[in-house]
């Protein structure tokens, strides 16, 4: 898993049907001190987030597919989780 | 995901069987900016995409799921095509 940032919204009308009614966000992965870290990609949004939001992120199909409770969705990326706090020890 | 812009495509023959009926598009991965990332792809397309369409694609195992129950050997795959985009 990853932590990122929501940068913005993709709208996409023609898609897979497994991909119906799913929100997809685009995101750019973060390191802990809050710099872009690699190229930014488009996640499916199983939380809820907004744009300009710290989120966690799974870079795995199945996690991905899980997040947005579909079985077998052709996706990559997908949002788990919106981040209040991360602690450093 | 990743955003892509469709560039051509690629006509096989003597392929796999599965590929059968498969169509494949050229596919330069793009930034929400519009700029090319990297090298160009070859993916299997399920959605109809066309030339010069601005695209998403998914990479690994997932790309073939479109294509169930036929077991598609495809590591990129296109599920939507991009109609717009908003950044910020």
């Amino acid at each position: 898993m990853l932590l990122a940032r929501v940068t913005g919204t993709l709208v996409a009308t023609q898609k897979n049907r497994k991909l119906e009614g799913a929100k997809l966000l685009f995101v750019q992965p973060l390191t802990l001190e809050d710099t872009p870290r690699g190229p930014e990609l488009l996640a499916v949004d199983g939380v809820g987030a907004g744009v300009h939001e710290k989120v966690l992120i799974v870079l795995e199909g199945r996690a991905a597919s899980d997040a947005i409770e579909k079985k077998a969705a052709p996706v990559d990326a997908a949002i788990i989780g919106i981040v209040d706090r991360v602690d450093v020890a | 995901m990743q955003l892509g812009k469709v560039i051509g495509n690629v006509v096989l023959n003597n392929q796999n069987d599965t590929l059968t009926g498969v169509k494949l598009l050229l596919v330069q991965p793009i930034s929400s900016a519009r700029e090319p990332i990297g090298r160009v792809i070859v993916a299997a397309d399920s959605v109809g995409a066309g030339v010069g369409e601005h695209v998403f694609f998914v990479r690994g195992k997932e790309a073939s799921f479109p294509f169930h129950p036929t077991e598609v050997p495809a590591d990129a795959g296109i599920v939507g095509i991009a109609d717009s985009w908003h950044i910020g």
